[in-house]
């Protein structure tokens, strides 16, 4: 399917490339290259087999032109989150620097638009950008790096630990219809340091666009970041995102992905577990309804010995909703004394909702610990017995009993004021009351 | 208050209970013992209208009415109440708004408002005193992480503050170590009252010297097959149960 990518041609032509050094304009035309090559994957492609990306391939996305800034107060209603955080704000794509609030980050953590960093350390840039999250055979990739106009640069320098996280709001408001949005994030969390960042792509206005995400974070020996993505879209809108990360020795990554909105979303997260006794968590809560189709792939390589994994996805399905969970774990014959679990639990509230789960292990060492789980259901029916035993009627039990489902794994959110907002969310929307 | 006519009752294709029939008063104290297998939980569970139970024939009445076409919810909003034996953890839903809802809900269904959120509070910590149980569980998932005993006095305290006319207690006692034994048979005495009544589910005589009861009854092959006063759970212990299971 190479014919719909060369109608981008036009707006690749005419981005606004000033002041680009000479290896990032070959890396973009490289990247639109492989973009063209490629093409939009296809249902044949194993890695897409559960979700069709023809309604973003068969539409014609233009680029968002610079559009009048909403207040702040609209940018902090529609996001979750506690407020003082320091925070980065795109506005359609765009970074917005008055609504933006970075001075609180504290010493050791620079924070910088992809414009502003190429200027000031062009060679960082060059030794990160597009290092982790290649383009190879990745149309998505290739399609953000041909595009990326705008984007954040984190480095955590040595040994600092951060006093609050980074909050990255994406936000779309009634100008992004029609409009696709490559934000790019780069984190280098230099050795010893510990990070928090969230990723919150909301909407002020519900129309059609898309965003296409690309974040590449690279975590150095005996640092620990956490990193949270809030996806919220408009209901009409397209989404996929990447997150790609490099663990050192001794590092941690957490990860918490959220994604309740878009009319269609993929979320990849892939960690490279390249030092021994890394740790990654990836966790997770898709929540659709109507006709919202979710998708999350993980990938976890397995590299070095000693290293765990542990990973916990749920999904909340109603309506005509489509979820699907993809796990991929690669445990490299160096990988000795791997001790990896992966579970995905789906509730299922309607017959016509769907979910399709597939683990897959790839397992090359022979004294590794590697499990995975899937479940799909209806609630239980002893559990709701047991609340119906102490005079809560069906329909509340119900209620009750799907928002526990969804805050066993909310429960695994370390940040307090983001954790509280979900949880406040996914109440309402099960109990329609205010907790 | 409780009438049990000949009720036979089984799970999928297995018949369980084959004909039990038990009167229970306001102000009495009934023990239900047997071997395992004898159906004793099966007849807790079905009162209190466990949905993996389908009760075949016999009925039911519970202060005049037919349990048996009550719901669950509905019987629990008229103070039936079941401890059970392995209690259910729902992460996420705190004891405290657990709690508040039951209670909430059993009072609107009685035609009563809600119970103001701070009032509540003080219901609360006064009965949890009479389990011992940490205030700070309050405020923790119900049963979630709960060690055995933890769950158990949870059971109590819900009873506690429901406040039931009919209180069952599915081997509450099992698992329990003397200390928890005597705090959890503590809250059920301090619970008794002359207009409430109790069946307590158990396979040890030795709760018995804590709850003591007014009638005991021994179920074998889902029948009762003997019934006495205080001392034939005494007479069982020194006995065992086969000279009644092979008398059955």
């Amino acid at each position: 399917m190479t014919a719909p990518v060369a109608k981008y041609a036009d707006a690749f032509a005419a981005l606004d490339t000033t002041g680009a050094p000479g290896w990032l304009a070959d890396l973009r035309s490289a990247a639109l290259a492989e973009f063209n090559a490629v093409g939009f994957p296809t249902t044949r492609n194993e890695d897409w087999h559960f979700t069709s990306v023809t309604p973003i391939a068969e539409r014609s996305f233009r680029s968002a032109k610079p559009s009048a800034a909403p207040t702040l107060a609209d940018v902090l209603a529609a996001t979750v989150g506690d407020p003082s955080w320091p925070r980065a704000v795109f506005v359609n794509g765009r970074f917005e620097a008055s609504l933006s609030s970075l001075k609180t980050l504290g010493a050791g953590v620079r924070v910088g638009t992809l414009a502003d960093t190429l200027k000031d350390s062009p060679d960082f840039v060059a030794a990160h950008l597009g290092k982790l999250a290649t383009f190879d055979k990745q149309a998505f990739t290739a399609f953000n790096t041909a595009f990326a106009q705008d984007g954040l640069v984190v480095r955590i320098a040595h040994g600092v630990k951060a006093d609050a996280p980074l909050h990255v709001i994406h936000i779309a408001d009634a100008q992004a219809a029609g409009c696709m949005l490559h934000p790019r994030l780069l984190v280098v969390a230099e050795p010893l340091s510990e990070f928090g960042i969230v990723e919150s792509f909301v909407s002020l206005k519900a129309s059609e666009y898309f965003t296409n995400a690309v974040a590449e974070i690279t975590i150095g020996n005996g640092a620990r970041v956490h990193h949270y993505k809030v996806q919220r879209e408009s209901e009409q809108a397209f989404h996929v995102g990447t997150v790609q990360v490099a663990q050192g020795r001794d590092s941690a990554f957490h990860s918490f992905s959220y994604a309740a909105g878009a009319a269609l979303s993929r979320t990849n997260i892939y960690s490279r577990l390249g030092g021994e006794a890394a740790e990654v968590r990836l966790n997770g809560l898709y929540m659709v309804d109507g006709s919202q189709h979710a998708d999350h792939q993980t990938f976890v390589e397995h590299i070095a010995p000693h290293c765990a994994s542990r990973e916990l996805y749920k999904g909340i399905l109603d309506g005509h909703a489509h979820g699907v969970f993809n796990g991929k774990v690669y445990v490299d014959p160096e990988a000795q004394k791997t001790d990896g679990k992966q579970s995905n639990h789906a509730l299922l509230l309607s017959g016509t909702a769907r979910v399709d789960s597939k683990p897959q292990l790839e397992i090359f060492a022979d004294d590794v610990k590697c499990t995975h789980g899937s479940t799909v259901g209806r609630l239980d029916d002893i559990a709701l017995f047991y609340m119906k035993s102490r005079g809560i009627g069906a329909e509340s039990a119900r209620a009750l009993l799907t928002y526990a489902f969804a805050a066993e794994v909310l429960e695994t959110v370390e940040l307090d004021a983001l954790r509280e907002g979900l949880e406040k969310i996914a109440f309402e929307r099960f109990t329609q009351t205010e907790q | 208050m409780l009438k049990i006519d000949n009720i036979h009752a089984r799970a999928g294709e297995k018949e369980i209970l084959k004909g039990i029939s038990l009167t229970v008063n306001a102000g009495e104290v009934h023990a239900i013992m047997g071997p395992n297998g004898s159906g004793k939980s099966t007849l807790a569970q079905v009162i209190a209208g466990h949905p993996g139970f389908e009760v075949t024939s016999g009925s039911i009445t519970y202060g005049g009415d037919d349990l048996l076409d009550m719901d669950p919810e509905v019987r629990a909003q008229k103070g039936v109440f079941l401890a059970f034996q392995y209690p259910v953890e729902i992460p996420g839903v705190t004891n405290a708004y657990f709690l508040r809802s039951a209670y909430n809900e059993i009072r609107k269904a009685n035609g009563q408002e809600d119970i103001d959120p701070m009032d509540f509070l003080d219901l609360m910590e006064k009965k949890i005193k009479l389990v011992d149980m940490d205030p700070a569980m309050l405020h923790r998932s119900v049963n979630a992480g709960f060690s055995g005993g933890e769950k158990k006095r949870n059971e109590i305290l819900q009873m506690a503050v429901l406040e039931p006319k009919l209180a069952i207690l599915d081997e509450t006692d099992s698992g329990l170590d003397i200390d928890a034994l005597r705090v959890v048979s503590g809250g059920v005495n301090a619970l008794k009252r002359a207009d409430n009544a109790t069946i307590v589910v158990t396979h040890y005589q030795r709760l018995l010297n804590y709850i003591v009861p007014d009638f005991v009854h021994v179920l074998a092959g889902g029948k009762i097959v003997k019934s006495g006063g205080k001392e034939l759970a005494l007479e069982l212990e020194a006995k065992g149960y086969d000279w009644l299971v092979d008398a059955a």
